[in-house]
């Protein structure tokens, strides 16, 4: 143990005296990994960025709230089934609520109809086409809700729209010919590939949604769940309540759907998934280049020294040894590579976030610790065949080599 | 050649009996040796001694374990060498054997010290006692005030003693050294084998692989090899004529 740390201690002193005296040479090969370091980390970073930016559009949908919809929320091959079932209906809700209340220990807590439609907002000589525009009892107090007023909450993206220089607050803008008074605004979320996000929804009570916009618009009954590690239960019971409200018999199947946010994460992921992979190994494939141009530099190196390398031997290296040696040279240059590319992605990083805030990328922590890892397998990898090749020469051909 | 006195031999150290080293070279089997059989104590100071072609160098190799032959007999200190693997002959060189090349063979990058120290990595010894260990056989090869010097800040027959100093570290028992002098200018040559003599009155076991007279005119036994197979094996150094007689008899 103690004889294979010199070891290792005199293969490192070497590698770095070997790459000092070869300046240009390491410096061209370290290149290639520098390349292919910043295409994968930078791809990381958008893969991360994706990722985020999922999970933020997710996370409108709450991971502790069940959705009854018409449709399930999945690819479906039999649509036909789905399209003529019965509308979910807002006062459902309502219904529900009883239901929760007489139940005791029950997994729901609360159910909040919602509708929606897209329409126009205009402000002034501003408008922005195809808001989502969201009906809804949460967000409003109980007079507002019931009593419909003409009110709104709007996504951060709208407000900067309609008010590039102005206090939203208090104004009213005008959504489908009706006037609404703005009482808030959301916080910026952030928004990827036009999922769902707060940014470019408004919300108004659902008593004023009823009242203005046509009967063509989607419902659907949120409830919230009170443990969201019993989900599974919670939904059973939704499920039960779900089909005395519709009044089902025990033979006919359920005709509407209970929706969680992980049905659609697992739609999703997928699509996610096949990003990361792909963009991984198309970026990979740069980093494949600096790893050749890593184990060509080091057959030469092998070549140049073959007579070092039998001196070694006879003075008593071990194969182990001389493996080790080369091993550690290909890996110092591709550490070395990777520590520069790591810090011109970073560099980069931060450049583009600070000129396109929106683009999705995200640099973190362990992305540092798998390109260091990337560096020091490339290494590894693409130095084990010249290693090997220079750990079974002969010693005595090896000493006569000239 | 004025010896100084020859002393008395300790016990075995190599002990062959009828090696024999074929190498295919294409088509061709070349015997390099056909059946060798030595012995060599502790203590003594032999000379190999052979035209090319003799099969010298493949003995050399031999006997410092860098090969091992195709049939025969090998005990290196009552060890069998001639079935070891790559490893277990690495770690015999490494304590056993202290190697002296004609092109002295040192790592360009790197000082006498560090020259020196590096059988020591080798072996296992702790950074502490790997310098005091080099800087003790530096101060014996008359190197003390050269030890931070790079191979191409030395003379030749400085590198030549920084290769010594490297070959005896460890303790070897034997020292193998081949051509020592064969890149060395002659007033050098005499030098670096006045060192030889200096080690071997001090104790240690000298193999001189050469094809210079004058050089193995130093040892005090001489092996001649010819055709793969030892011509002559004889105490003191032979002159010319008396091997020309010693043909014809």
């Amino acid at each position: 143990m103690k004889r294979f740390l010199y070891e290792l201690n005199e293969s490192w002193r070497i590698a770095v005296a070997q790459m000092r005296s070869n300046m240009t040479r390491s410096a061209l090969t370290a290149l290639g990994v520098i390349i292919g370091i910043i295409a994968v980390t930078l791809m990381g970073t958008a893969v991360n960025g994706i990722s985020i930016g999922f999970d933020n559009s997710m996370s409108v949908l709450g991971d502790d709230v069940l959705y009854v919809t018409q449709w399930p929320w999945k690819q479906v091959d039999d649509w036909w089934n789905y399209r003529d079932r019965k509308k979910i209906k807002t006062e459902y809700a309502e219904t529900l609520n009883r239901m929760i209340e007489r139940t005791p220990n029950s997994n729901l807590v609360v159910a909040v109809p919602t509708s929606s439609l897209f329409r126009s907002i205009k402000y002034g000589g501003n408008s922005v086409d195809n808001v989502f525009v969201l009906g809804t009892t949460s967000y409003f107090i109980v007079t507002e809700s019931r009593g419909g007023a003409s009110v709104v909450v709007i996504g951060y993206d709208v407000a900067d729209a309609l008010f590039p220089s102005e206090n939203p607050l208090d104004k009213s803008v005008l959504i489908n010919g009706q006037l609404f008074k703005v009482v808030g605004v959301n916080s910026r979320q952030g928004t990827f590939l036009g999922l769902f996000s707060w940014d470019s929804m408004v919300a108004v009570p659902l008593g004023a949604f009823n009242k203005y916009f046509s009967s063509k618009s989607e419902s659907d009954v949120r409830v919230k769940v009170k443990d969201k590690r019993k989900l599974a239960e919670a939904k059973d019971e939704l499920t039960g309540l779900m089909r005395r409200v519709r009044g089902l018999q025990p033979e006919v199947k359920d005709d509407f759907s209970v929706n969680e946010q992980q049905a659609f994460k697992s739609t999703l992921d997928p699509v996610k998934n096949s990003i990361a992979v792909a963009g991984l190994f198309i970026t990979g494939l740069s980093l494949f280049v600096g790893a050749i141009g890593i184990m060509n530099i080091t057959f030469v190196s092998v070549k140049e020294r073959t007579k070092e390398i039998g001196t070694r031997k006879a003075l008593g290296a071990r194969r182990r040894t001389i493996l080790l040696q080369f091993l550690i040279e290909s890996t110092a240059l591709c550490l070395l590579g990777g520590f520069i590319g790591l810090a011109l992605a970073y560099l980069m990083c931060f450049g583009i976030e600070k000129a396109f805030p929106s683009f999705p990328i995200h640099f973190s922590l362990g992305l540092v610790f798998a390109s260091m890892t990337v560096s020091v397998a490339t290494g590894l990898i693409s130095g084990f065949a010249p290693a090997w090749t220079a750990s079974h020469l002969d010693p005595v051909v090896a000493l006569r080599y000239e | 050649m004025n010896h100084n006195s020859t002393r008395p031999v300790g016990p075995l150290v190599i002990d062959i009996e009828n090696i024999t080293k074929d190498y295919v070279m294409g088509e061709e089997i070349v015997r390099a040796l056909r059946g060798v059989s030595l012995q060599i104590h502790s203590n003594e100071y032999i000379a190999i001694m052979g035209p090319s072609g003799s099969g010298k160098s493949t003995l050399m190799n031999m006997l410092g374990c860098l090969d091992t032959p195709t049939s025969g007999r090998y005990e290196f200190n009552g060890r069998n060498v001639a079935e070891m693997d790559d490893d277990e002959l690495a770690a015999i060189r490494n304590r056993e054997i202290g190697f002296v090349f004609q092109t002295f063979n040192l790592l360009p990058r790197s000082t006498s010290l560090r020259n020196v120290e590096l059988p020591l990595i080798y072996a296992g010894i702790d950074p502490e006692t790997r310098e005091e260990m080099a800087v003790r056989v530096l101060d014996e090869v008359g190197l003390g005030d050269r030890m931070n010097h790079k191979p191409n800040e030395l003379s030749g027959g400085q590198r030549q003693r920084v290769a010594v100093a490297r070959a005896l570290v460890n303790n070897p028992s034997i020292i193998l050294a081949d051509e020592p002098t064969g890149n060395l200018d002659s007033k050098t040559g005499e030098e670096i084998m006045a060192l030889f003599e200096d080690l071997y009155q001090r104790g240690n076991t000298i193999i001189l692989v050469t094809h210079e007279r004058d050089i193995a005119a130093h040892a005090r036994r001489t092996v001649h090899l010819r055709d793969g197979l030892i011509e002559t094996d004889h105490p003191g150094f032979i002159p010319e004529v008396d091997l020309v007689a010693l043909d014809r008899a």
